[in-house]
């Protein structure tokens, strides 16, 4: 039996041998090879984005112009999604077997084992009625968003809309990942780096059932989720809403800006829309709606981007002007004569401040031609290029022809023609005062935004200066955002012949903005109607009030509607009243106004 | 004259370390896989390892009962149990109940046991006594055929219920015949045997292109084989009858080569050919036949050097793995105790068998002698079909791991399996055959 006894070795080698091969296999998957690990991961970890909320936007009394409310993606893991009821799955979302089958193979083209968006920015109550039985779909789960949401349905222009990142946001910036939104417009885009928050993130585990087991590691990998900063704007809500209301109707803009910091009240900009209609899963169809309205165009935001020639408005700039460069003073008196430039019928002015309330071209023809013949030159041709030049400038200090700091997107500069555009135009020498003439009651190569003439109005009302026009004061808890004050360089004292002559543009008899009269406010102001070669003119109407301590500036635009004095200054007068006071007394002015339809010109008579 | 207390000093303690040591890691990972926050309470029977908490304490006391026996009761009543166990696999097989596609189980109320279990401690037992008999000398062809007889009726009960897993078991038999004098060619044969069956199921799915001519693998394999017996052949040409014999081998290894691709279709069940398919990378579906393998592996394999930690695993947990309590038991130990867990698994087990062959050779008895290869070689198929199975190295083939799976029925049959040897080794001083 000796040797058989010996076979005990082999039977113990063949045992050495079984666990030696089942190490080294172990060793291999355990420790050699990684995939198994990220096979595990993706099986059992549900990797949760935790969106932060966006920053909410408030007015200067702390009322919210823009929020969010609760939203749904609903996700799925196409893995884990084979084999549910299909049928009853479509009847709950209520849609066709062949979208189900369609959605879910994009899904699948995506990933199988990771959640991709099955149908995205469902709100709460269409979310909480499947959501009781999702139970029965594993694969699918909610994932928390949040939607925009505008509780007076206003300021659409100032507040821009949110929507999904594209291709090209994802590539520029790798803050962003698919199905993030983004700020395209407005505030949302000015202040995306603020607003937008940081994502987190939750690692739960779910089983083979795909139901949520607990947090993964005790949530140790877990990010909290910050949520975006808050903007407190300068824009007054009420403000805002009732100048809706009164430009509804009508094509144009309001801007009124708070003289002392340079705050907007209100940003208008006619005919508008309302915000709410741009957010989740409806904002593709209504933009393409809003964006097909060719003749309303709703989207342009006129107050920052539409181009007017000044018109009779400009003469306030002619006059501070030509009072600083010594070419007039305010006792300078000018016949009224028609040959130059035509002019309605009235009594010659005698002094500067008649001449403003009267608003005299002829006047102003010639304040004009004695700034762009300063007589540095003998040459007539260089002598004007050269008055020209140091006008341009000096009308560049009040903010016209270059951006303001305002912070919002696609803000226009308008254009204030200089020496070397007309050079480039007709030649060095070949043009004199004779070519520019129209520049003087502010028509001819002038264009200005209507944000500008609200800034005019601002720097009027404040002597000499302006504060950056802007719309946000401060980020989050305690960041106040730091605006700067512009200086026109012209001499304090000059602007009370200016300010009388407003003063009576409005209050005098025979003013042309009579209808801007408030009783018990002193309102400034000056028309300007903007002569429109394609139709009726615009309307024009800048002011500020009270005269003595300016707690508004405005500039009211209405498209194709006329005379500046019928229209844009009871506009004017109703803002200001509505803000000074909180209400309005004059309900006969008022309900002219509600009660016009500007929009079409070419009225059917009968 | 001895005594009581005597006999336990005599027990060989390290072997019932082991033991205990196993069935208390494998308790562990009983309650990791079925481990979730909600209830964590161990004393209920509600739960897996509530109630194998509950069979371990039986287990403890029926491995005290076998130690308190007489140590002639195993060979008086070898033959009576055989007997038993083949009655019971009888009566399986016409009253038996049907779990899982095999009529393998008796169930009786709450309480249900396979007879496959008590066949394997009674063919062993009858095995033991049988070889051992004055006269049987295994070398005679009568006595060899007998041997074979006593372990193939159990088996073939057994498949005809059918219970693969079970039946192939017995094949650990073999083992304990060798030892006893059964040629190690045998052994050669077997495998290769079994090397054939994989080539001829391997081999088809290949072809190369040499020269323009395309070559299936099958034809390659037999080119190669021609070439190999044609070399032995010239080797030996001097030698008589050399011819004969290789001509022999080289038919009927044709016939074996061309009759695996008829086996195999129509004789294996379609599931059966899918697992032995995703086994040797012929086909991967990983989300059908191949399912409990590939999560298998990832649990495991997800454990790394270390593991996830106690209670920390999410693939056993979350029952990723199937049956996860039971044949997969492994998966959980992988997964929460990683390579370092794996190994002391491993080692646990290589120690016990090797221990009991240790103990084996030392008996004067070789009833004892032969019962204890019986012991170990079961041991050792459970563990490497087990084993191998959750590592993608054996055919999925559903049979526990011992002292780790949980259930009352097996944990209580290894037990007695192994007690039996203990108390039996605990007397080899007191017999001078
Ligand atoms: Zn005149």
């Amino acid at each position: 039996m000796d040797e058989l006894e010996n076979r005990k070795v082999f039977v113990i080698a063949a045992f050495v041998v079984v666990a030696f091969i089942f190490l080294t296999r172990l060793f291999y998957i355990q420790i050699i090879d990684d995939s198994y690990r990220s096979s595990a991961d993706n099986q059992a970890l549900r990797y949760v984005t935790k969106y932060p909320a966006r920053g909410i936007i408030y007015d200067r009394k702390s009322q919210v112009l823009v929020q969010n409310q609760a939203a749904f993606d609903l996700m799925v893991v196409p893995r884990q999604a084979e084999d549910i009821d299909t049928i009853a799955f479509c009847e709950i979302m209520d849609i066709e077997k062949m979208e189900y089958k369609e959605r879910l193979s994009k899904a699948k083209a995506y990933s199988s084992y990771r959640a991709s968006i099955f149908q995205k920015q469902l709100t709460s109550d269409e979310f909480s009625r499947i959501a009781e039985s999702l139970y029965r779909f594993p694969g699918f789960y909610g994932q928390k968003r949040t939607l925009r949401t505008y509780p007076d349905s206003v300021a659409s222009h100032v507040l821009g809309y949110v929507g999904e990142v594209n291709a090209g946001h994802l590539e520029r910036d790798s803050f962003y990942r698919s199905g993030d939104f983004i700020g395209i417009s407005g505030l949302e885009r000015q202040y995306e780096a603020e607003l937008r928050g940081e994502r987190g993130l939750e690692v739960l585990m779910v089983d083979v059932h795909n139901t949520v087991q607990g947090k993964y590691s005790g949530g140790n990998r877990d990010v909290e989720a910050r949520a975006g900063a808050d903007l407190a704007t300068s824009i007054d809500l009420d403000l805002q809403v009732y100048g809706e209301r009164l430009m509804n109707d009508k094509k144009g803009s309001i801007v009124a800006i708070s003289p002392e910091d340079g705050g907007i009240l209100a940003l208008i900009s006619s005919p508008s829309y309302d915000p709410n209609l741009l957010v989740g899963t409806k904002r593709a169809r209504n933009y393409q709606l809003l964006a097909s309205n060719d003749s309303l165009d709703p989207l342009f935001n006129r107050a920052l981007m539409a181009k007017y020639p000044p018109g009779s408005i400009f003469k306030l700039i002619q006059s501070l002007v030509a009072l600083e460069n010594n070419v007039i003073s305010e006792n300078t008196g000018f016949p009224c004569n028609k040959s130059l430039v035509g002019c309605h019928n009235h009594t010659s002015a005698t002094n500067l401040r008649e001449a403003i309330q009267m608003s005299c071209n002829p006047y102003f023809h010639q304040v004009f031609k004695r700034l762009i013949s300063p007589g540095k030159s003998s040459n007539y041709f260089v002598d004007n290029a050269l008055g020209l030049s140091q006008w341009a400038k000096d009308v560049e200090d009040f903010g016209f022809g270059q951006r303001l700091a305002l912070d919002l997107p696609n803000l226009k500069s308008g254009s204030v023609p200089t020496t070397e555009y007309y050079d480039k135009i007709y030649g060095k020498r070949r043009w004199a005062f004779s070519t520019v003439y129209s520049l003087s009651i502010g028509q001819g190569e002038l264009e200005v935004i209507p944000i500008q003439m609200a800034n005019l109005a601002a720097t009027i009302a404040n002597r000499g200066h302006y504060i950056d026009p802007h719309l946000v004061d401060k980020v989050g808890k305690d960041s106040n955002v730091v605006w700067s004050k512009n200086e026109t360089g012209i001499t304090k004292d000059l602007f009370e012949p200016i300010i009388d002559a407003m003063q009576w543009v409005v209050e005098k008899p025979g003013g042309t903005a009579r209808k801007a009269r408030i009783d018990g406010i002193e309102v400034c102001g000056k028309t300007g109607t903007a002569e429109n070669p394609h139709g009726e003119d615009h309307s024009v109407f800048i002011a500020f009030a009270p005269k003595d301590d300016p707690q508004i500036a405005i500039a009211v635009y209405v498209e194709n509607a006329g005379y500046g004095g019928t229209w844009a200054a009871p506009i004017a007068s109703l803002m200001i009243e509505k803000f000074i006071r909180g209400s309005v007394s004059d309900s006969l002015k008022e309900n002219r106004i509600l009660e016009a339809n500007l929009l079409d010109v070419e009225v059917d008579e009968d | 004259m001895r005594t009581k207390v005597s006999i336990f000093e005599e027990i060989d303690w390290l072997s019932v370390a082991l033991y205990a040591a196993l069935v208390f890691f494998g308790w562990l990972s009983i309650y990791a896989a079925n481990y979730d926050d909600q209830s964590s309470q161990i004393f209920t029977l509600e739960t897996n390892h509530g109630k194998q908490l509950l069979w371990i304490a039986l287990a403890s006391i029926l491995g005290m009962i076998l130690l308190l026996l007489d140590h002639r009761f195993f060979e008086s009543f070898g033959y009576i149990i055989y007997g038993i166990s083949v009655f019971l696999l009888l009566a399986v097989l016409l009253v038996g109940t049907e779990i899982k596609g095999a009529q393998s189980w008796f169930v009786l109320g709450p309480v249900s046991f396979q007879p496959s279990e008590i066949a394997k401690f009674g063919t062993s037992l009858a095995l033991a006594k049988y070889l051992s008999t004055m006269g049987v000398h295994f070398s005679q062809t009568k006595h060899r055929l007998r041997t074979l007889a006593i372990v193939a009726l159990p088996a073939l009960l057994i498949m005809l219920q059918p219970d693969v897993g079970s039946t192939l078991v017995f094949l650990a038999f073999t083992l304990v015949l060798y030892r006893q004098g059964l040629s190690s060619w045998y052994f050669s044969l077997g495998f290769a045997a079994v090397f054939i069956f994989i080539m001829a199921l391997f081999l088809k799915q290949y072809e190369w292109t040499v020269f323009g001519i395309i070559i299936q693998g099958k034809i390659a394999f037999l080119a190669g084989f021609t070439g190999l017996i044609a070399l032995v052949y010239y080797l030996l040409r001097k030698v008589k009858g050399a011819l004969l014999i290789l001509g022999g081998v080289f038919a009927s290894t044709l016939l074996y080569f061309f009759s695996v691709d008829y086996v195999f279709s129509n004789v294996l069940k379609p599931h059966h050919q899918n697992r032995i398919n995703e086994l040797l990378g012929i086909v991967s579906d990983p989300l059908g036949a191949g399912y409990n393998v590939h999560q298998s592996k990832i649990a495991i394999g997800s454990g790394g050097f270390s593991g996830k930690g106690f209670l920390q695993g999410t693939q056993t947990k979350f029952n990723f793995v199937p049956e996860q309590s039971t044949d997969f038991i492994f998966c959980t130990v992988g997964e929460e105790w990683g390579f370092l867990g794996s190994l002391i698994l491993v080692f646990l087990f290589l120690a016990l068998l090797i221990r009991i062959i240790w103990l084996s050779e030392k008996q004067r008895s070789s009833f004892t002698r032969i019962y204890g290869y019986c012991v170990a070689a079961i041991l050792f198929m459970h563990f490497s079909i087990n084993i191998g199975m959750t590592i993608g190295l054996a055919p999925v083939i559903g049979i526990p791991l011992p002292f780790f799976s949980y259930g009352g029925s097996s944990l209580w049959s290894f037990t007695i399996l192994l007690f039996s040897f203990i108390k039996l080794d605990s007397e080899r001083k007191f017999i001078l055959r």
